[in-house]
């Protein structure tokens, strides 16, 4: 009898700097289509533990698996070929190309070009790339240039391109911080259909918690390096340990009867 | 074994100067974040400066007093520069701040030739350290000592200003965040121009204090510059411990490499910074660089392959240039074939720089390399010279792939610093290898083969080569491989994270630009059928920084315009006047102080103010997206 394996599962990751334990033995799984947030207080390990999953920082102990393959320790661009794509807190895109020759140099990366020195990249899956745009809705800024954009344009491209290599899993950092509240309700309403749609799994970590409540399947709540509480956003909810640490008590929220949610 | 401590000792005083130009260089890459290049230059007056002094002034006391008044006086000039020049352009991305503290170089080393003449000044001995110490049969002289015991009295006095004083706490939180500091309100302006101050006094007072080792001449600003760069690199930009420690590493290798390789003895010394860059690529002491700042508005423009009507006008240039032999003379068209060559040249840097953002300041290396190919291949194993300008270039593309495995490991000012010092590494092996390079008398009578000998045909040549070579090029910016080496350009994080290997991307480009060089070189010597050295030296760099900058850095087709401007202005200046320098460095400096987007940036800009004051009450929607050509 063999079960398939999760798409994410991470199993006892640690990680400490000098005498400091910044992550102590995480571990949680992630499904295809599932949306899972990570969220906690400042200094709880959140950013430590999201950059152990991407590659950017390698843990001291534990693992990372997709799909059942390893990818502890691996660079980033190892973790993105096997099919994560990711956006970044701050986001970073490339300035003075235009939003198309963005998605483009992901799909020619995902094509395995890109060391083509004689092809015409003006027109490399130019259809794939307005689909993608399409997708996130930027279809008619196709041409602009990156560096004109506004903030919320901007992570919307992102998505686009983290989307360019067809992932099985998307981890976001903070996907809306520095955004108006009702572009935040619409990028994660997007980024919800999209998942599962395309029955991508999602894991994002978030200091808002109307987008969290209102769009997380699933919340893990970490707390000093460990992992405090797991369940669904009712359960998190009213656990009086995440209410203690972090989300305060007597505060209610309700992500049905919120005005901009309802727009 | 009492040879060999002399030989140690002699190193040691040598690091003296070396540490004072590199903790100055330091000092101001700390707070301002300007790679001084002019440092070697300040170095040079200070020298200069106290060699007049100490010569006016006699005894004891004027020798020291004079010394030490040329190190005050040059730190005068230098708070003069501070404040007219580097003031406009400390916001200015830093390639331009490297080039416009080059041309004050370029400017200086014309001044001073002007000023003390073209000859070496030995200066005077100084009073109380005139003799020599005897030690085991092996003379010391005594002024070696004196520097021995005066560099780490120099590192203590640092380190007492910086961490007891006032000015030093301000000056090491700059270091850390200058914005916060001027957020905190202390008058940036004023510790911007008394760090530059304190670090032009340090690189003075090292060159004065050579006068009485070393003979005082024009050149010696580019000599301690290339030691610097390799020291700050070993050591760490911004650290003064690291140029205490690389100074002394450095000194030692100098001194003892003569031993071991007589002929090629920086090889010793490269093998070090090499080894250095692999285990700590920020040096010794030093710490990673910030991301680079990204300046707004330096490339708004998307870049875009030709439409049909422009590839007709420059295919109809491209006709008209070729009818050149049908009304020009001999000389004509031997200017001719230089600037076709200058093109090769400066679209092959223009595609590192501008497309993959790596501002070499060594590309001659790899132009020269190429020449030497072509000149090996032809006199000493005598092939054909179709043979040789395919092979030729082969030298080039080597060399690339050797010094860019290294560079790219860097990026922004170490990338330049350490291009710069590789490039005279192969000018030093050049120059001082005889038996193979013929050293300073170069290699001659390298002849083309008579189909292509007559001005006419060799011009032709040329013009083809760079027509295919700039076409070649402009197709691989619009190729897979440009996109991916302009995404590493725009944001490593974002390219890695789409799964780009951004070090073998920008590797690939440097071994491209470094072969096309090679190309350049190739034709180059036969069109002057001969190489020497200078073929691979740092004007010749700086002449191809210069091209690509004066066409815009940010355009795509300037590096041809530039080229072309360039080298018929300088083929012009240099018949005109024995000052070419000055006007040179001026004209450097004021390209990036009033034009900083070159000529075809100027008229992409003109004819964008023209379109928009065009159609009035155009729809703001419909905003016309301009295209940098």
């Amino acid at each position: 009898m063999s079960v398939a394996p999760p798409l994410l599962a991470v199993e006892g990751l640690t990680k400490s700097y000098g005498g400091v334990h910044a992550v102590r033995g995480v571990s949680f799984s992630l499904r295809s289509g599932e949306i899972l947030a990570l969220i906690g207080p400042n200094g709880a390990g959140k950013s430590t533990c999201f950059d152990m999953l991407n590659g950017q920082n390698k843990p001291d102990t534990g693992h990372v698996r997709l799909l059942g393959e390893d990818t502890t320790g691996r660079k980033p661009r190892e973790i993105w070929r096997m099919g994560v794509g990711r956006t970044f807190q701050i986001t970073a895109t490339f300035a003075t190309m235009t939003v198309r020759e963005n998605v483009q140099v992901a799909l020619i990366s995902h094509g395995k070009q890109l060391f083509n020195l004689w092809g015409s990249a003006p027109n490399f899956d130019r259809g794939e790339a307005g689909r993608l745009l399409e997708l996130v809705g930027m279809g008619g800024y196709a041409d602009r240039p990156c560096g004109e954009l506004a903030y919320g344009d901007l992570k919307r491209l992102e998505l686009a391109v983290a989307l360019a290599n067809q992932p099985k899993l998307l981890l976001m950092d903070e996907p809306t911080a520095g955004m108006a509240p009702r572009e935040r309700v619409d990028l994660m309403r997007l980024t919800a259909q999209i998942a599962r749609e395309k029955s991508i799994g999602v894991l994002f970590t978030e200091h808002d918690m109307d987008v969290v409540f209102e769009h997380a399947d699933r919340i893990i709540v970490l707390n000093r390096g460990t992992l405090i509480a797991e369940g669904s956003p009712a359960e998190v909810r009213g656990n009086p340990q995440v209410q203690a640490v972090y989300l305060g008590e007597g505060l209610l929220y309700d992500a049905g009867h919120r005005e901009g949610a309802s727009a | 074994m009492a040879f060999y401590v002399v030989q140690f000792l002699t190193g040691l005083a040598s690091a003296a100067s070396l540490f004072l130009v590199a903790s100055g260089l330091s000092i101001i890459f700390g707070v301002t974040r300007i790679v001084n290049f002019a440092h070697g230059a300040f170095y040079m007056i200070g020298a200069y400066i106290a060699f007049t002094l100490t010569e006016r002034l006699s005894g004891t006391f004027g020798f020291w007093g004079g010394i030490v008044i040329a190190a005050l006086a040059v730190a005068v000039i230098g708070v003069i520069v501070e404040m007219v020049l580097l003031r406009r352009i400390y916001h200015a991305p830093e390639l331009f701040q490297l080039l416009a503290t080059f041309g004050l170089t370029l400017m200086v080393e014309d001044l001073v030739v002007l000023i003390w003449g073209p000859d070496d000044l030995v200066g005077r001995r100084a009073p109380g350290f005139k003799g020599a110490i005897d030690f085991f049969g092996q003379n010391i002289p005594s002024y070696d000592l004196f520097l021995i015991v005066l560099s780490p009295v120099v590192l203590g006095i640092l380190w007492l200003l910086f961490q007891r004083t006032r000015w030093g706490v301000l000056v090491r939180a700059a270091t850390q965040d200058r914005d916060m500091v001027a957020a905190l309100g202390v008058n940036q302006k004023w510790l911007f121009t008394s760090v530059f101050a304190v670090g032009v006094f340090l690189a003075a007072l090292g060159g004065a204090l050579q006068i009485p080792r070393d003979a005082v001449h024009h050149a010696m600003d580019l000599r301690i510059i290339v030691e610097v760069f390799v020291v700050v690199v070993i050591g760490g930009l911004g650290s003064i411990i690291g140029a205490f420690v690389a100074a002394v590493l450095v000194s030692e290798l100098n001194a003892f490499g003569i031993l071991i390789f007589p002929k090629i003895s920086i090889i010793l010394v490269f093998l070090v910074m090499a080894a250095v860059l692999i285990v700590r690529p920020w040096g010794l002491f030093g710490k990673p660089e910030a991301p680079a700042r990204k300046t707004p508005g330096l490339t708004v423009n998307p870049w875009r392959p030709l439409t049909s009507n422009e590839r007709l006008a420059a295919l109809a240039a491209l006709v008209i240039a070729a009818t050149l032999p049908l009304f020009a003379g001999n000389y004509a068209l031997t200017v001719g074939s230089e600037i076709a060559i200058s093109v090769i040249f400066a679209v092959s840097l223009h595609f590192l720089m501008s497309v993959g953002g790596l501002a070499s300041f060594g590309h001659a290396a790899y132009f020269g390399l190429g020449a030497y190919g072509v000149a090996f291949l032809a006199k000493m194993a005598g092939l054909p010279m179709i043979v040789c300008l395919l092979l030729g270039p082969l030298l080039g593309c080597m060399g690339a792939a050797v010094f860019g495995f290294f560079a790219v490991q860097l990026s922004g000012v170490y990338f330049a610093m350490l291009t710069l010092a590789f490039a005279q590494i192969v000018w030093s092996i050049a120059f001082q290898w005889v038996s193979v390079t013929g050293g300073d008398n170069g290699i001659l009578g390298v002849w083309p083969a008579s189909w292509a000998a007559s001005p006419s045909h060799f011009y032709w040549l040329s013009l083809g080569v760079a027509a295919l070579v700039t076409i070649a090029l402009r197709a691989m910016v619009f190729s897979p491989f440009g996109y991916a080496l302009r995404a590493t350009r725009d944001s490593l994080l974002r390219s890695e994270a789409v799964g780009i290997n951004a070090k073998s991307i920008q590797w690939t480009a440097f071994v491209i630009a470094g072969t096309t060089a090679g190309i350049g070189g190739a034709l180059f010597a036969y069109l002057k059928g001969s190489v020497f050295p200078d073929n691979l030296g740092i004007s010749l760099s700086v002449d191809a920084l210069v091209m690509v900058l004066l066409g815009g850095v940010e355009t795509v087709s300037g590096a041809v315009i530039g080229a072309i401007v360039y080298k018929a202005l300088n083929i012009w200046l240099v018949s005109q006047t024995d000052l070419s320098k000055l006007v040179l460095g001026g004209f450097i400096v004021l390209i990036v102080v009033v034009f900083p987007k070159g000529i075809v940036g100027m008229l992409e800009m003109l004819a964008q103010r023209r379109r928009k004051a065009s159609p009035p009450g155009s729809p703001l929607l419909a905003k016309p997206i301009e295209s940098a050509e």
